[in-house]
């Protein structure tokens, strides 16, 4: 039996050679869209977001959630920031601008209702 | 040069997005990973919309990426200030290896 | 008057910023947007007359509170990536009470947004009429006094933002 260092270990040498793939293997050319820079980090985006929503599903209790969805909301603000980077349309950075208010309307509304208070306080 | 300068502030950006997401898996209770993300997933993000105002420069996108880093420095604390407190009266316990909880304590105390 | 001429400023700019480059047709129109909001948020802003807050000395104080929350900042996220990436998890968590003395509302929401983003600590809740915040700690090291009800990074934000709304 492996000791649960190591296997930690392991695993973050794991998630790290994971990473390193995808910043830096060459694609086949059918793929052409995420050989450059700016589609790789995209792509990490995207890890992270699955990580976070690995956490809404396996969270124990609601407030568990509560802060994924948190989480995933402030990190959509990057993936416009890197989506107006990447395709050069400068209004993507205006949904991030929106995106950010928005998520922290609906968060506080969370919060409210998990303190079980009423809306209009 | 910009743009390199740019770049690597970018990738710092994505490093401490990560690690505040491993942070969010890792950590044992709801307090814990509010911590580790609020601040790693705040940072990171603030890093990519510096990343993109060096690339940039003063446009149009450039200055809405500097204010919507200021919407989020301001806001994400309060979101996370509130989700504590949330769960806090929702009855969340705190984990197994807290070593004092003068909150739990007081709670009845305030309001 | 004084007030809302100054916060009718404060949007316009803000509307300035969001439609760059300026032309002719935003500016009238912010005039309109800026104006409406400046009277939507009026009550929201109660407090100080204007003179105390147009005080320069407040703004460089200011410009040294970004510089020193930059820093903290840096660092916080240094020492969480350091405890979510070793093996073994080195946390000690707990809540602690925290004694403060400022008073205004943009004071203590100042001190507990800083106090968010500083290493190791995030604020959970304010007693107003006692003075005082309790903090979320990740480590608690053994030296510390739980009942002292006093924290380094507290004291260093306070001394600041005394200065900067009080």
């Amino acid at each position: 039996m492996i000791p649960g260092r190591v296997r930690w270990f392991i695993g973050l040498v794991a998630s790290f050679a994971v990473l390193a793939l995808i910043l830096f293997l060459p694609l086949p050319s059918m793929l052409k869209w995420q050989s450059g820079f700016l589609g790789r980090a995209f792509l990490w985006l995207l890890v992270c977001a699955i990580l976070c929503l690995a956490r809404v599903v396996r969270g124990p209790t609601a407030p568990d959630r509560s802060v994924a969805i948190d989480m995933l909301g402030i990190l959509i603000v990057g993936f416009c920031a890197i989506l107006s980077l990447s395709t050069g349309r400068d209004w993507y950075i205006d949904i991030g601008i929106a995106w950010a208010l928005q998520s922290f309307i609906g968060v506080m509304a969370l919060a409210k209702y998990l303190e079980g208070r009423d809306f209009d306080e | 040069m910009n743009e390199k300068i740019g770049m690597v502030v970018i990738v710092l950006g994505l490093a401490f997005d990560f690690f505040g997401c491993v942070g969010l898996i890792r950590f044992p209770d709801v307090y814990n990973r509010l911590q580790a993300s609020a601040k790693c997933v705040t940072l990171g993000t603030c890093g990519i919309l510096l990343g993109l105002f060096l690339f940039k420069g003063f446009s149009g996108a450039g200055i809405k990426a500097l204010l919507c880093m200021v919407f989020i420095l301001l806001t994400a604390p309060v979101s996370a200030h509130a989700l504590a407190r949330a769960a806090y009266r929702s009855g969340v316990k705190p984990w197994g290896g807290t070593v004092v909880d003068h909150y739990g304590e007081d709670l009845e105390n305030i309001k | 008057m004084m007030k809302k001429a100054f916060l009718f400023m404060l949007w316009y700019l803000v509307w300035c910023l969001l439609a760059w480059p300026p032309s002719m047709q935003h500016m009238i129109i912010g005039i309109f947007v800026a104006s409406f909001v400046s009277l939507m948020t009026n009550d929201m802003f109660s407090g100080k007359p204007l003179d105390t807050r147009l005080n320069p000395a407040r703004y460089m104080w200011f410009l040294y509170y970004v510089a020193v929350f930059a820093w903290e900042c840096f660092k916080a996220n240094i020492d969480v990536a350091y405890r979510v990436l070793h093996p073994d998890l080195p946390i000690k968590p707990g809540t602690i009470r925290v004694k403060t003395s400022l008073k205004s509302d943009a004071g203590l929401t100042f001190l507990a947004n800083s106090v968010t983003l500083t290493p190791g600590t995030t604020s959970v809740d304010i007693d107003r009429d006692k003075g005082l915040i309790y903090i979320h700690m990740l480590y608690i090291s053994d030296s510390y006094d739980k009942d002292s009800m006093k924290l380094k990074v507290v004291d260093k934000f306070e001394k600041i933002l005394r200065r900067i709304f009080e």
